[in-house]
């Protein structure tokens, strides 16, 4: 809760922390900043806005989906089904524009529509058949990867691919459909800041408000937190976990949308690494501000870190295939320092 | 009499850090004899059973088996040397995915001289060798998730008894049991104290002791404070004893409702047990007690909508009450203060004051936005009314004691004004002082509301309450003004006797 972070930080001020505390507090975003500074010393046009537009963009559909998958960690859950949600919004996003020869609006409300109804079936299985988050969310992600292949018999959707029944596709995506991904808006310098990019920072601003400061929001962490509680409190506790599932189906949607709009096709093979690097932006969030728990706030430094390493290590021409281990050691690293230092317990 | 006694203890004692819980505690156990234990929450009864089990070890004191002396480390010492233990939750007893005859036979697997392999044939054999010795009438090939508590409990039993034990302490085995299944259970017991062993079986339940007991011994704050083993036996005594109420130590000026506010009717709460009535009003305390296990949670958690009455209605201000959810119980103005704070009442990663607000964050909220100055504001108003112990009201729940964690989870609902306040088991795990403060602060408010407070223990019912009723096995056996109280008819009715007045209730 990053607004209570804030409060107790000032009163804190006056009050003298000890060096654990500000270790804990302020550990990860000091080794956020010390490796811009690095990375800026280091290498040429790291800190130029280009560069940074750079890293925002290149960590906009992973944090989406972050974002998503928090709420669902603040119920005390999980969704393993975000990735394949995004690529099945993807592929449906081509197929509505090039097969069915729809509109963008169209693609955008099926892929939306597409998420939520995923979203709320994965909350149903969890709440009312009481399988585990984990084995629900799993099977739906096989489901989904499954799914996405059949209407193309496996092909990725293109104007002009061939469809199954032998005629060929004659639609393509609208201008007003890849613009949501190649779209630059301007800020002080022209065509800066892309498309998706304000849509992760417009959607982070929504879910940390919603999550901190809605009554909803402060449910949900009760849910999370103690079920029984919350109940006793009179939540409508499975209402709730289903709705945390429907937002990151949502989420995951947008980021698939975002991705077709990039890719400009229903690309198959993509979207293999959405889920991993989802997962892990928002399970550093956990060390962020050493909250401890799920949070808007710190999935999105947690996203923001990994991005920023990446691109510093790429602009100094180490390896791509050490990317994924680097990843990895900084969720280690993240989750050692959340759960040893702060002494709590898991999800 | 002493030169039967198996199993002898004398002068334990065992303090966890300044909390004293064993004060020099003496039993004998006699061969072929049920001695039951009784004894109130926090009397001491499960560390006695832990340092007889070899969980704990006990800070003084001795312990004999026989004529050697028995100080296990370990709960595999006390078993192999011939003192086994049923516990409380039967589960931890079986394992579930495995089949009877492997669970029958579960202890033979383990330790030194085993060899790498078992052989299933020779499992089975030695398996019903047990079952024929205990008279278990299960399917031995069954998984044991497949079976019923009671068919559980009794492979657990019959998984010790393979030890050929001296001692058997069963630790509440019928909590989760029905009345039939509790007697089978009763008729293996029977075999086992027929067969020469010395049973040390705890329990609560007035039902279970009237059928087993050959002695009852009463522990209350770490010591014996009553044994009984003459014929008939002096079970009110027992009770008394192990309550240890001291009159005349309540004064509180007792006041009578006005206006009635809620009443039920021909409540029925279990399939055998008796309906009963009762009407609560505006300005009085009303205080359920009976004890562990006879229903109180069950009705307090139905007025507040968790769970449906098998018959029966209930009027609150003169309007028909039936509440589905506790949402609805909460909209009617009808509040609950749970039993067992850490699992059903806290939220231990919020506030003080998130957590105080947490029932009613509607009301603390404009579209949805909570007010945090407002919730803020609330908190602080309790703080110094209730004399929480903290810095803020911003302090994490976490970093309070427990009687303060207590005095939180009791202010929640003092914050907006209720119908019908229940609190179950409101003083549990609170020192005297912070009792106090509840108490008060209770009384004082309970102007306009009705309150209904559930207790086990005896001493706080006659602090606390205008009005006492008396339950037992699921129904309300006696009423009685907090005022010249009849104890002996008190006392009999929670020990299970329906007294003549009970009848008009």
């Amino acid at each position: 809760m990053e607004s209570r972070m804030a409060e107790k930080t000032s009163m804190a001020g006056n009050s003298g922390l000890s060096v654990r505390e500000i270790a804990i507090r302020y550990g990860f975003l000091t080794l956020l900043v010390g490796l811009i500074i690095f990375f800026s010393l280091a290498t040429r046009g790291f800190t130029s806005p280009q560069a940074a537009v750079f890293i925002l963009q290149s960590v906009s559909i992973t944090g989406i989906l972050a974002l998503g998958v928090t709420a669902t960690l603040v119920v005390g859950g999980f969704d393993l089904s975000i990735g394949s949600i995004a690529t099945s919004s993807m592929m449906a996003a081509a197929y509505v524009m090039v097969v069915l020869e729809q509109n963008a609006l169209v693609a955008v409300l099926v892929c939306l529509a597409i998420g939520a109804l995923v979203g709320l079936i994965n909350g149903l299985i969890i709440c009312y058949m009481r399988v585990p988050d984990l084995l629900a969310t799993l099977g739906m992600m096989f489901l989904l990867i499954g799914l996405q292949r059949i209407p193309t018999e496996g092909r990725s959707i293109a104007t002009g691919m061939t469809l199954p029944d032998g005629s060929t596709a004659e639609g393509k995506f609208s201008q007003a459909f890849l613009a949501l991904g190649r779209h630059r808006f301007d800020l002080f310098i022209d065509n800066l800041v892309p498309a998706s990019v304000v849509v992760l920072i417009v959607l982070a601003i929504v879910i940390w408000f919603f999550l901190e400061y809605t009554r909803f929001g402060r449910m949900m962490y009760a849910v999370g937190s103690n079920e029984r509680a919350a109940e006793f409190a009179g939540a409508p506790v499975k209402a709730y976990r289903i709705w945390a599932y429907v937002i990151s189906g949502v989420f995951a949607s947008i980021g698939g949308i975002l991705l077709a709009a990039r890719l400009g096709r229903g690309d198959i093979a993509s979207g293999n690494n959405l889920l991993l690097d989802a997962v892990a932006a928002a399970l550093i969030g956990f060390a962020v501000l050493g909250a401890a728990k799920p949070n808007a706030f710190g999935t999105a430094i947690g996203a923001l870190f990994v991005g920023v390493l990446l691109q510093g290590l790429t602009m100094m021409n180490v390896p791509y295939y050490t990317q994924d281990f680097v990843k990895g050691a900084v969720l280690v690293v993240a989750l050692i320092f959340t759960f040893a230092l702060l002494g709590r317990k898991a999800r | 009499m002493g030169d039967t006694a198996v199993f002898r203890i004398a002068g334990l004692t065992k303090a966890f850090g300044p909390n004293a819980v064993l004060r020099g505690v003496g039993l004998d156990l006699r061969a072929g004899e049920v001695t039951v234990l009784m004894g109130a929450n926090g009397a001491g009864k499960s560390t006695l059973v832990k340092i007889m089990s070899g969980v704990h070890k006990a800070d003084r004191g001795m312990m004999m088996l026989g004529d050697k002396p028995f100080s296990p480390t370990t709960p595999a010492e006390a078993m192999h040397a011939g003192v086994v233990t049923v516990h409380q939750n039967i589960n931890d007893g079986v394992v579930g995915t495995l089949d009877v005859a492997t669970n029958l036979v579960l202890d033979r697997l383990n330790g030194a001289g085993r060899g790498l392999f078992f052989n299933p044939r020779r499992i089975r054999r030695e398996a019903r060798e047990v079952a024929e010795r205990m008279g278990l009438g299960i399917d031995l090939g069954a998984e044991v998730t497949d079976l019923s508590l009671a068919d559980r409990q009794m492979v657990a039993i019959a998984r010790a008894m393979a030890h050929e034990p001296q001692v058997m302490i069963l630790d509440e085995p019928t909590s989760s049991l029905s009345s039939n299944e509790a007697e089978r259970l009763f008729a293996l017991i029977e075999r086992l104290r027929a067969r020469g062993v010395a049973i040390l079986y705890i329990s609560h339940r007035m039902s279970d002791i009237r059928r087993l007991a050959d002695r009852i011994v009463s522990l209350r704050d770490g010591a014996i404070v009553g044994q009984f083993d003459e014929k008939p036996l002096d079970y009110e005594g027992a009770v008394n004893a192990m309550l240890g109420q001291n009159l005349g130590r309540h004064s509180i000026d007792v006041r009578d409702a006005h206006e009635p506010v809620f009443s039920a009717e021909g409540l029925r709460m279990a399939p055998s047990a008796r309906p009963f009535s009762m009407q609560l009003g505006a300005g009085e305390v009303v205080a359920v007690t009976g004890l562990v296990g006879v229903g109180k949670t069950q009705l307090a958690e139905t007025l507040f909508g968790i769970h449906r009455p098998l018959a029966g209605s209930m009027m609150l201000d003169g309007v028909p009450y039936r509440p589905t959810t506790p949402a609805d119980a909460i909209r009617n103005g009808v509040f609950l203060v749970a039993k067992d704070r850490g699992s059903t009442g806290i939220v231990p990663e919020f506030n003080i004051y998130e957590n105080m607000s947490l029932p009613f964050l509607p009301r603390f909220s404009r579209m949805g936005v909570t007010r945090r100055g407002r919730e803020r504001q609330v908190a602080r108003d309790q703080i110094a009314d209730l004399k929480v112990v903290c810095r803020t009201e911003r302090d994490d729940l976490a970093t309070l004691s427990g009687g303060n964690q207590q005095k939180v989870t009791v202010a929640r609902w003092l914050t907006q004004s209720s119908r019908l306040l229940i609190l179950d088991e409101p003083f549990q795990g609170v020192d005297i002082a912070a009792r106090h403060d509840i108490a008060a602060k209770l009384r004082e408010g309970a102007g306009a509301r009705a309150t209904l407070v559930f207790l086990t223990e005896l001493d706080e019912a006659l602090e606390t309450a205008d009005r006492i009723l008396v339950m037992s096995e699921n129904t309300i056996v006696g009423e009685h003004r907090n005022a010249d109280v009849d104890m002996d008819r008190l006392l009999a009715e929670v020990a299970g006797q329906r007294s003549e007045a009970a009848g008009s209730l």
